[in-house]
C-alpha cells in the first residue's frame, strides 16, 4: 500500500506519569533561570521522586559526554523519536555552526535543561520562547542524544563533494543494497544526519528532536522522524527481556554494555579499522531499519507455528532445543525423524551468532504503530536500530539471509532504511557553548 | 508461504492411527484441572492414575536432559490415542485429548527410543459428552485422499494451458498470451500452498522482482508479466523498460515449462502424500496468501489480475475446508456453520467484481471495495485458524 498513514499521532501518555518535581519545578525551586546552569548533578539529584510506574529510571540522568556517544551501550530506554535531516545549507561552516548549537542543546537538555538557557519563559516577552516548553514539567527521563553522518553527507548522489568532505568518507559508509522483498518508501530512507533521541518519557524524546529541528531550520530540513515505544532489545543485564508485537521475547541473545570487550570487538569503530576515517575512531555505524510486521496474519498461526518461526517458546523464550531464557541453542538437538528442534530456517537459527562467523549486533530496536492504515489493519511494526563496527560483515550477508529465507520474512516488510557513520563522543571537561564549543563529530572536520 | 506446514515434514504415521489426536498449547492454568506430568530421565510421574471422561490435559515438562515424549496409549500398550513429540529439555508442553471412559496407559520417552515409561492409566466415566470418536482415521485418510486428487487434477491442468502459454508468447502473440496469463495462473494460486512447499520451485516460478536478492536472476512468470505488460519509465524506478529479445523469451519461457511439468511430476509421485492437519493448514495459508499480496494489489504489479489469484487462492481454500468439513461439522457444528458464513460473504464480494469471464483490474477497484475485501478476509482467516485444533481435538 502506498497510502499508508503517517506518523501523526504520538503514543498515548499513560495516565499514571506523576510529574511532582520537574524542570520548571527545579525553576520555581531555585527561584532564577540562571540556576538552570547547575547541571545535572543536582538536577538528577533533585528529581528522583518521579513516577515510580514508568520506572526509576525516569528521573536519570545520563552524562552527554564521553569516549563515546551515549545512547549506545547506554540500557534502552522506553522510548524513541528519531529524526533524520538533510543539509539544505551549501556552506560547511553553516554545517559546523549547526553541529556546535545542536551538541549545547544535547547537552543541556539529556541534563534535564531546556534547550536553551532563557528556558521558555525567561527570556524576552517580545521573543518567542528559546525552549518549546513542553518538558518543562519533566526530568531527564533518561535522555540520550545521539547524532550520525550518511553517506550523503559526503558525497551526493552526482557525486558532487558537497562539504569537501568525500576523502575523509569512510568505506564502509555506502548505502545498504537491495534485499530481497524490500518495499522501501523513499522518504522514509536515508538522510544526511541522522539524531536518536530515547528517553524513559515520549514527550521529553520528542521535545528533544522537536527543538533541534527547530535550531536547524534553514540549515536543514527534516526527511522524515519516527517515533518508537516499547524498547525491543535489552542493552544491559540489568535489564529484563522484552517483547516485540509478534509477543516473543527480543534481544535475548544482544550485546550489553556490560561485556566491553564484545562491545569494543563488534560495536566500536577503532582508529585502525579504515585509515581514510581514522576520525571515526571510538564510534560506531548505525543501521537503521523500519519493518512493518503484518500482524493480523501473524495473529491466526497456531502456536505451534509461531513458536516454530521464531524458534523459541513464546512464554520463558527458551530456545526449542531446551533450557530457559538465556540457555545457549542448540541447533544440532534434533526430535523426531532427526529433524532439528530448532527449524534451520527459524529467525534464531538464522541471526544467531553461531550461524553468522560469531558476528553479533547491539540492536537497539523500538516497537512502533500509528493506529491503522485504510483498510483496518494495525500499521506497526519495529523500528529496528543496531551499532556494528563493520556494516558489510555484521549486518549486510544476515539480512540478506533472512530476508531470503527466514520463516518470519513472511510476516515482515521493510519500509525504511539508513546507515550512519556514528563519531565519537565529546571528550568530558570540553567546554560546551554554542559559538565555539566542542561539538559531536569534530574530529571529521579537523 | 507454507514453510512449517510443508509437506512430508509432519509424516509421523502415528497420525493415521489416532483415536483422538493432539495438539500442543500453552501451560494449563491450574484451575483448568489439568494433569501435570514430569518426564525424566528414569520417571514419567503423572500427577494422577485416574480421572474422569472428556477434555484432559497433559502438561508436559520435560525435566530430563534428553529431548522427551509423551503418549497416551490405548488398553493394549501398543496404540496410540494420543501424543506430544519433541519437548526439548527444560520446556512444558500441553497435550489435549477427548478421552472416553476405558483403561489407557501413559508413558514417556525419554531420549525418544524404547518402549518409554508406562503405567497404567484410568479414563473413569464423568458422564460428559465425548465427541464422536466414530472412525476418525478413516475420515482423515479419506479427505486427505480427496485433497490429493484435487491437487493432481489443478496441477495437469496448470500444465496444460502453462504449453499453451509458452506457446502463444513464444510465437509473439502477447493478446494471446496475455489472455492466458490470468486464468492460466489460477491452477497456481489454487494449490500455491503445496507448490511452495517444494521449496526450490517457488523462487523459481512465482517470484516477484522486489523479492530478488541482488544479483539473483529473475524468472518465473512475474518474469513474463512484466514483459507482456511493459511499464513506463516512471513506474520502472526511472528507467526505461528494455523488451526481453527472442532469446531471453525463449530462455524464461522454457524454464518456465520445464519448472511446471517438475511440479506435475512431484504431485503425482506415489510418496505425494497429505496429512488432515496440512490441508487444514494449507486452507489458513491460502487465506494468508489473499491478506498478504492479492488484497493489497502486490501480487500482479504490471497485468493488475489479482482478482483471479483471489478467486484462485479462496477456490483452493474453499476445497480444503471441503474435504474436512463433516469432520469439522461433527465437532463444532457453530464453528462449520461460520465458517459456512464467511466463505459465502467473501465469494458475494468478488462475485461483484465479475467482468465478462474475469474480473475487474485491481486498479479499478475503489478503497471502499478494498476494505470490504479486507475485512471478509480476516474474519475468514480469523475461524479457519480454528480449524486445525478443532480437527485433532483439544
Amino acid at each position: 500500500m502506498s497510502d499508508v498513514p503517517e506518523a501523526h499521532d504520538a503514543p498515548d501518555r499513560s495516565p499514571d506519569q506523576a510529574r511532582a518535581v520537574s524542570r520548571r519545578a527545579m525553576l520555581g525551586m531555585t527561584g532564577a533561570g540562571l540556576a538552570l546552569g547547575l547541571g545535572a548533578g543536582l538536577g538528577g539529584a533533585a528529581l528522583t521522586r518521579t513516577r515510580s510506574a514508568g520506572g526509576a529510571e525516569s528521573a536519570q540522568v545520563y552524562p552527554f559526554t564521553g569516549v563515546h556517544q551515549a545512547g549506545i551501550d547506554t540500557p534502552a530506554q522506553d522510548r524513541l523519536h528519531m529524526a533524520a535531516f538533510d543539509v539544505v545549507a551549501t556552506s560547511r561552516d553553516d554545517l559546523v555552526d549547526l553541529l556546535r548549537r545542536w551538541t549545547y542543546a544535547a547537552s543541556r537538555m539529556t541534563a534535564g535543561l531546556p534547550a536553551a538557557e532563557s528556558g521558555t519563559t525567561g527570556g524576552s516577552y517580545h521573543a518567542p520562547p528559546e525552549d518549546t516548553g513542553e518538558a518543562a514539567d519533566l526530568p531527564a527521563a533518561g535522555l540520550t542524544i545521539t547524532f550520525g553522518f550518511g553517506p550523503s553527507l559526503f558525497t551526493a548522489a552526482d557525486g558532487t563533494d558537497r562539504f569537501g568532505l568525500a576523502s575523509r568518507q569512510p568505506a564502509l559508509l555506502t548505502d545498504l543494497p537491495h534485499f530481497p522483498a524490500d518495499a522501501l518508501i523513499d522518504a522514509k530512507c536515508g538522510g544526511d544526519l541522522v539524531v536518536q533521541a530515547c528517553a524513559d518519557d515520549p514527550q521529553v524524546a520528542v521535545h528533544a528532536i522537536r527543538n533541534l529541528a527547530r535550531i536547524g531550520f534553514g540549515t536543514v530540513s527534516v526527511r522524515w522522524s519516527q517515533l518508537g515505544y516499547g524498547r525491543t532489545s535489552s542493552t544491559s543485564t540489568s535489564q529484563s527481556t522484552p517483547r516485540n508485537l509478534f509477543g516473543f521475547k527480543d534481544g535475548t541473545a544482544n550485546l550489553k554494555a556490560e561485556s566491553p570487550a564484545l562491545l569494543e570487538k563488534h560495536v566500536w569503530v577503532d582508529a585502525q579499522d579504515d585509515p581514510g576515517a581514522t576520525w571515526l575512531a571510538g564510534g560506531s555505524y548505525l543501521v537503521a531499519r523500519r519493518i512493518n510486521m503484518t500482524i493480523e496474519t501473524w495473529d491466526r498461526q497456531a502456536l505451534s507455528e509461531q513458536e516454530t518461526v521464531i524458534g523459541r517458546t513464546k512464554d520463558s523464550g527458551a530456545p526449542l532445543s531446551g533450557g530457559e531464557e538465556f540457555t545457549d541453542p542448540d541447533f544440532a538437538r534434533v526430535g523426531r525423524d532427526g529433524v532439528p528442534l530448532i527449524a534451520v530456517d527459524s529467525h534464531v537459527a538464522l541471526t544467531h551468532p553461531d550461524q553468522n562467523d560469531g558476528n553479533q549486533m547491539l540492536r537497539r530496536g523500538y516497537n512502533f504503530t500509528y493506529g491503522s492504515d485504510g483498510l483496518g489493519r494495525l500499521y506497526a511494526g519495529l523500528f529496528f536500530l543496531a551499532y556494528v563496527r563493520n556494516p558489510a560483515t555484521q549486518y549486510i550477508p544476515m539480512q540478506n539471509r533472512i530476508a531470503r529465507d527466514d520463516l518470519l520474512s513472511e510476516y515482515l516488510k521493510h519500509t525504511g532504511s539508513g546507515i550512519w557513520a556514528v563519531p565519537p563522543g565529546v571528550s568530558p571537561g570540553s567546554v560546551l557553548d554554542p559559538e565555539t564549543g566542542a561539538y559531536i563529530g569534530e574530529s571529521l572536520f579537523a | 508461504m507454507f514453510h512449517t506446514r510443508t509437506l512430508g515434514l509432519i509424516s509421523s504415521a502415528a497420525v493415521l492411527v489416532l483415536l483422538a489426536a493432539c495438539t500442543s498449547n500453552k501451560p494449563a492454568s491450574s484451575e483448568a484441572g489439568g494433569i501435570t506430568v514430569d518426564s525424566s530421565a528414569d520417571k514419567c510421574a503423572v500427577s494422577t492414575d485416574t480421572v474422569g471422561s472428556g477434555t484432559l490435559t497433559f502438561s508436559v515438562k520435560n525435566s530430563g536432559s534428553d529431548v522427551t515424549e509423551f503418549y497416551l496409549l490405548a488398553d493394549d500398550g501398543l496404540r496410540v490415542v494420543s501424543e506430544v513429540e519433541n519437548v526439548g529439555p527444560g520446556l512444558t508442553r500441553n497435550l489435549t485429548v477427548n478421552a472416553k471412559p476405558g483403561s489407557y496407559f501413559t508413558a514417556c520417552k525419554p531420549g525418544m527410543v524404547g518402549d518409554g515409561i508406562k503405567a497404567a492409566f484410568t479414563v473413569t466415566d464423568s458422564g460428559a459428552q465425548v465427541g464422536p470418536t466414530g472412525d476418525e482415521a478413516t475420515q482423515h485418510a479419506a479427505a486427505a485422499a480427496s485433497y490429493v486428487s484435487y491437487v493432481k487434477d489443478q496441477s495437469e491442468q496448470l500444465l496444460t494451458k502453462t504449453e499453451k502459454f509458452h506457446a502463444a508468447y513464444l510465437a509473439g502473440d502477447d493478446d494471446l498470451a496475455r489472455s492466458l496469463f490470468a486464468p492460466t495462473r489460477m491452477h497456481w494460486e489454487r494449490i500455491e500452498p503445496v507448490a511452495e512447499s517444494f521449496g526450490d520451485l517457488d523462487p523459481s516460478m512465482d517470484l516477484r522482482e522486489a523479492d530478488l536478492e541482488e544479483g539473483q536472476e529473475w524468472t518465473g512468470w512475474h518474469r513474463i508479466e512484466k514483459d507482456l505488460w511493459p511499464p513506463t519509465a516512471e513506474d520502472n524506478g526511472g528507467k526505461t523498460y528494455t523488451a526481453l529479445t527472442d532469446a531471453e523469451r525463449t530462455k524464461y519461457a522454457d524454464k518456465l515449462l520445464a519448472d511446471t511439468k517438475d511440479l506435475n511430476t512431484r504431485v503425482h509421485a506415489a510418496d505425494f502424500t497429505l496429512e488432515v492437519d496440512q490441508i487444514a493448514n494449507g486452507a489458513i495459508a491460502l487465506l494468508d496468501e489473499v491478506a498478504n499480496g492479492k488484497v493489497t494489489g502486490e501480487e500482479e504489479i504490471w497485468s493488475h489480475t489479482d482478482l483471479w489469484d483471489f478467486q484462485a487462492n479462496v477456490d483452493g481454500a474453499k476445497v480444503a475446508y471441503g474435504t474436512v468439513r463433516d469432520i469439522v461439522a461433527a465437532k463444532d457444528p457453530a464453528l462449520a456453520t461460520k465458517v459456512d458464513e464467511r466463505i459465502a460473504a467473501l465469494q458475494k464480494l468478488l462475485d461483484a467484481q465479475k467482468s465478462g469471464d474475469g474480473w475487474v483490474l485491481y486498479d479499478a477497484l475503489s478503497q471502499a471495495d478494498i476494505k470490504a475485501f479486507s475485512d471478509a478476509v480476516n474474519a475468514l482467516g480469523e475461524s479457519l485458524g480454528e480449524l486445525t485444533t478443532t480437527i485433532l481435538g483439544g
